[in-house]
């Protein structure tokens, strides 16, 4: 069943500021995305979990246009962006932070330069300006002083700690974060879930975080959507997907493998 | 068989179509750069790798052809009385043909690969996407730069190259074989001209400027994990080594003709 994409509440719900509608993916005869239609609102952190290779990022990478549908629209804001040349997609991703999975920094460049290479490229800002840019948002994922150490220098929680200093170098409107606790130990997860949560209260940022790690999704979303086989089947808070009856959403809550793959075993 | 015959064509076709919309993409971008200050910024430490680094390599390669080609021609020389003109067999080969050719070649070992397996690591590493997220053209900013470098300084080493297996003619010659220098060097101010030098200047300039899109093209269409950047760097090096080839007989063999056309045929003995 299509869940619903909006809920009813007793108070205006935040605008919708990125709508996915009737998305289609296909990777030649690879169906992964099956007709999706959500709407994510302003403000709020919206989590999509599922099982490895469902999907999840190819939804974010839809959401900021590294990736086109193979039917479907995608629209930020009011305007509709699958369809727009990659010139004009320059000022709208300006708006998004993106955390890469494998976190992405430029390892020619030091940890400062990658932070900087933003602001660089996109502002007219002055040399002390950005400067003093990379230091406040490296202070803010707590790792002032390591402007000059290059990425391969760094551990893998810092790594991402610096690539989240490099996704919010310009203040995004909304930060995208592609698996940001795998490959960490459950302190280091801890911190990143700390960052994306303060991130979201001192900025008023839109968040979306794709995980297959629930203590993460539990700890930072405001709203959980579980994709599967390339459709959602869950949409809703995370004291709901606790309650959920659909065995699904339970085999992967409580990381039990699902009936029809037992039977493959 | 008729389905693995279409089905190569049809996916060749489709490559060449992509590295022509690639390269399409690059010259867009290429003609705006050239005014700007940051793409030279950025092509400055390529230059270095290109030039600094590939320069030993060039000049050994160039002294060592420079001195088999005067070895294995001063018999047959010596025999028809032409000993005298063995600079201008060693010169013209060099300046026209495997001066280009064999730097060519150098570039794309040494510095062909190296682009592809940067550019491959960094597509597999998401770092290519990072760019494209931060709303930054990647191919501005890698390919651009790295086109301009293998461009700019593929005809300086073939330069180099030529010079160094000249002297290396002229050493096998005079000090070795006793031919007058003033002869050696008489002859070959003779022989090569302008239009030879120009030649072999245009064809190092084509050269470069398709091993660096060769190589990036490779690098930035490479499959994931480790073994796709591996496949695409030989790619890369066998692409090139065979455009090389093949663009030299073209080049060779239209200016060849032009030459008879516009100045007739000229024999060198």
């Amino acid at each position: 069943m299509q869940p619903e994409t909006t809920t009813e509440s007793s108070k205006t719900p935040p605008k919708e500021i990125i709508r996915l509608v009737d998305v289609h993916k296909h990777f030649g005869d690879l169906v992964v995305l099956d007709g999706i239609t959500v709407g994510l609102r302003a403000g709020q952190t919206t989590v999509i979990i599922g099982e490895s290779g469902s999907g999840k990022s190819v939804i974010l990478k839809h959401i900021i246009r590294l990736l086109r549908p193979t039917r479907g629209e995608v629209h930020y804001q009011d305007q509709r962006i699958d369809l727009l040349p990659e010139a004009e997609l320059a000022p709208i991703r300006a708006r998004f932070g993106f955390l890469f999975q494998l976190s992405a920094l430029f390892d020619s460049m030091t940890v400062g330069q990658n932070i900087a290479f933003p602001i660089h490229e996109l502002t007219r800002r002055s040399h002390s300006e950005i400067e003093e840019d990379v230091k406040r948002k490296l202070a803010l994922v707590g790792l002032d002083g390591t402007q000059n150490m290059w990425p391969a220098e760094l551990s893998g929680g810092q790594m991402k700690r610096v690539a989240l200093a490099r996704a919010i170098a310009l203040d995004p409107e909304i930060i995208l974060y592609d698996e940001p606790t795998t490959g960490l130990d459950p302190p280091r997860a801890d911190v990143i879930n700390e960052l994306i949560i303060k991130l979201q209260r001192e900025l008023g940022v839109t968040s979306v975080v794709v995980t297959h790690d629930m203590a993460s999704a539990g700890k930072v979303s405001d709203r959980v959507l579980m994709l599967y086989r390339g459709k959602f089947i869950f949409d809703g808070t995370p004291e709901e997907i606790l309650r959920s009856e659909d065995q699904r959403v339970r085999c992967f809550v409580e990381g039990h493998c699902y009936e029809e793959d037992r039977r493959t075993l | 068989m008729i389905t693995a015959i279409g089905s190569k064509t049809v996916s060749s076709v489709s490559a060449l179509g992509r590295i022509g919309i690639f390269s399409w993409q690059m010259f867009r971008w290429l003609v705006p750069g050239l005014f700007q200050w940051r793409t030279w910024t950025r092509a400055m430490p390529l230059f270095y790798e290109v030039g600094n680094r590939t320069l030993p390599v060039i000049l050994i390669t160039g002294t060592f052809v420079g001195l088999v080609l005067a070895i294995q021609s001063y018999d047959q020389l010596r025999a028809a009385g032409f000993e005298d003109r063995m600079g201008v067999l060693v010169t013209l080969s060099l300046v026209k043909e495997l001066g280009p050719v064999l730097a060519g070649i150098m570039v794309a070992g040494r510095v062909g690969g190296a682009l592809t397996a940067e550019l491959g690591t960094m597509r597999v590493t998401e770092q290519i996407s990072a760019l494209r997220v931060m709303g930054t053209d990647p191919i501005r900013q890698l390919v651009v730069p790295r086109f301009l470098a293998c461009l700019l300084l593929t005809p300086l080493l073939t330069f180099f190259c030529d010079l160094c297996g000249s002297l290396a003619g002229w050493f096998i010659a005079v000090v070795l074989k006793g031919i007058p220098s003033q002869a050696y060097w008489y002859y070959v101010a003779d022989a090569v001209e302008t239009w030879d030098v120009s030649v072999g200047f245009g064809k190092s300039i084509v050269f470069g400027g398709g091993i660096a899109l060769i190589a990036c093209y490779k690098g930035f269409f490479c499959r994931t994990g480790a073994e796709g950047v591996g496949r695409a760097c030989t790619e890369s090096f066998v692409a090139s080594f065979i455009m090389i080839l093949v663009t030299d007989f073209f080049i060779g063999t239209l200016f060849t003709g032009l030459y008879v056309g516009i100045y007739g045929f000229k024999s060198l003995v």
